[in-house]
């Protein structure tokens, strides 16, 4: 069975997908997965999981663009530009 | 010489050779997973036994080196079990499970020893040796139902402890272990 | 070649990767998971000819260091070998083209040690040779081969720092040791030199046009050269080929064509060693076959 290691180089950090080990069951991978990611102290944990308990996901749908909840779908200088010139007032940095 | 460097040498002894012996392994074992994790103790084994030499080397005023490679066969105080060569990988299974039984029990004297310095390196020797206790465990889970496997168990378990003199094979395993070292004078640096 | 195949090479030739499950034309396809396998197989039989070693290394640091460095070599493997089982071939099939001679592996691991000299100088100069291309191959197209790269170059990094070390204590020491130095450099030049591959240019080099490897075979022995040589002449040992010099205006290191016949004959199986240590292989495989079938039973 191949079970996929996972590993964090330094507390605080991501879990990163470091590769895989084929083992005979839990128990094996375990010890074969320390060896082969943690033998020189370079990661402070693992994580071991089964290849099959893990579901890829790689299609995403967004036909319609929905920039409502994303930073593009904010084009403001145009309005800006306008608002300042109703004030009277320039742009900070003309100042 | 000492009582404490006696015993620090039967140790250190029994686990240099255990570790050559292991060593014989890697680039050969069952499968690659298992080769990395195999080699890993031996290495750790060697360590030890580096560790053991060094504090017995103190006591002796040589060096850990002159201990683990300038002594006579006959001088070495490891057991017969270790000096084995068990190109089997059930036999070597067997062995590293026998001796890992026996050595936590002697490491368990040792952590309770009125010498500091050998309780604390008892200790230290004894954590890393939970993985390999784990590993023993798991690979005697897996075979104890093997007739081949059960043989070398009987085959071996007499051998446990046993020290009155050294087997055929210790005599040329040393050839072959300071082979290149004695090719130049003692005390060339390598 | 189609539009699909164009578009894919343009992809790859602009900096692009692709995944396991990504598609990849059939002639790529094939041409990676040869040349992948190839390095595993050499990793796997690299491990033959240092192995030995471990047993009469004279000092317990270099037992440790020298058992690492081997152990690193059979983790590179496995690396290696996994990658080659998501492309759809498993390692028994590759251990069985391996053991029959079928597939190959790198020129260098065809030939015998003889000496502790030999331990130096593999160490130091045929595991900086591999790193070289090894670099080469941070940035391959193909992810999952470039991801393992990381950790192999990472974990190399020591054994080339654990072989100079070797061999300046021996350079250091005796005139017996300072000769088993350049005894053992004699014997391992011509393989060194054959090692990064015949002289194809880049542009003709599949290997490049797919962008698996990043750099042409000769641009890699001449980095080999411009790290290497200097460190070798420093230590007062000579480099047995003549005409090796640095042309100081183009900066290219000049040398004795090598014998590209001979790197052929020992990679398909011909070298001094290949039967050896391919019936070791093979007899190793054989006698522990029952442990993997009693593991696979569960």
């Amino acid at each position: 069975m191949i079970y996929e290691v996972f590993r964090q180089e330094r507390k605080g950090q991501a879990f990163q997908h470091a590769g895989s080990v084929e083992a005979a069951d839990e128990r094996f991978a375990e010890s074969y997965a320390r060896e082969q990611y943690g033998r020189r102290g370079e990661s402070v944990a693992l994580w071991v999981v089964a290849r099959d308990a893990i579901r890829p996901i790689e299609e995403f749908v967004d036909e319609l663009n929905r920039n409502y909840h994303r930073v593009d779908g904010y084009p403001l200088k145009e309005k800006l530009k306008e608002a300042r010139e109703r004030a009277g007032t320039t742009a900070p940095r003309d100042r | 010489m000492s009582e404490r460097a006696q015993l620090l040498l039967e140790i250190a002894d029994d686990e240099l050779i255990l570790g050559w012996r292991d060593s014989e392994w890697t680039g050969i074992a069952p499968f690659l997973e298992e080769d990395v994790a195999f080699s890993s103790i031996a290495q750790n084994e060697v360590g030890h036994a580096r560790a053991l030499y060094e504090l017995a080397a103190r006591d002796l005023g040589t060096t850990a080196d002159g201990l683990a490679f300038d002594r006579e066969p006959s001088e070495y105080r490891c057991s017969e079990l270790v000096e084995l060569r068990l190109p089997e990988w059930e036999r070597t299974i067997a062995r590293h499970v026998l001796y890992e039984q026996a050595d936590a029990e002697r490491l368990e004297r040792l952590k309770a020893s009125d010498d500091a310095e050998v309780a604390s390196l008892a200790a230290k020797i004894d954590r890393e040796e939970i993985y390999h206790r784990l590993h023993a465990e798991m690979w005697h889970e897996r075979l104890k139902d093997e007739p081949r496997y059960r043989e070398a168990l009987e085959e071996l378990r007499p051998l446990v402890g046993k020290r009155n003199g050294h087997s055929r094979e210790l005599e040329s395993l040393w050839e072959e272990m300071t082979s290149v070292r004695r090719s130049q004078p003692a005390g060339t640096a390598w | 070649m189609e539009q699909r195949e164009q578009e894919f090479l343009e992809y790859v030739q602009s900096g692009g990767q692709v995944e396991t499950t990504d598609w990849v034309p059939d002639e790529y396809r094939a041409r990676l998971r040869k040349f992948i396998e190839m390095h595993g197989n050499s990793e796997l039989m690299g491990v033959l000819p240092e192995r030995e070693w471990i047993l009469r290394a004279p000092t317990l640091q270099r037992k440790l260091a020298l058992t690492a460095k081997v152990q690193d070599e059979v983790g590179h493997a496995q690396l290696i070998y996994r990658v080659v089982e998501d492309l759809g071939k498993t390692r028994e099939e590759c251990l069985d083209d391996l053991i029959s001679g079928k597939s190959k592996f790198h020129n260098v691991f065809h030939y015998p040690t003889k000496t502790w000299g030999d331990v130096g100088v593999i160490a130091w100069l045929v595991d900086a040779a591999a790193i070289i291309s090894q670099k080469a191959l941070l940035k391959c197209s193909y992810a999952p081969y470039a991801r393992i790269m990381k950790k192999i170059c990472w974990e190399e990094s020591f054994h080339i720092l654990h072989g100079r070390d070797v061999i300046l204590t021996l350079m250091n020491g005796t005139d017996d040791q300072r000769e088993l130095v350049q005894e053992a450099l004699n014997r391992w030049w011509a393989p060194l030199m054959q090692f990064h591959g015949n002289p194809i240019a880049p542009e003709q080099d599949p290997m490049f046009i797919w962008r698996i490897k990043s750099q042409g075979n000769d641009e890699g022995r001449q980095q080999f050269l411009d790290g290497y040589v200097p460190q070798i002449w420093e230590l007062g040992l000579t480099v047995p080929d003549p005409e090796l010099r640095k042309d100081e205006g183009t900066g290219r290191w000049h040398y004795t064509e090598p014998d590209w016949d001979e790197l052929m004959s020992v990679v398909t199986g011909h070298g001094p060693k290949t039967e050896d240590r391919l019936d070791l292989r093979r007899a190793a495989r054989e006698n522990s076959a029952w442990v993997r079938s009693v593991l696979l039973a569960a």
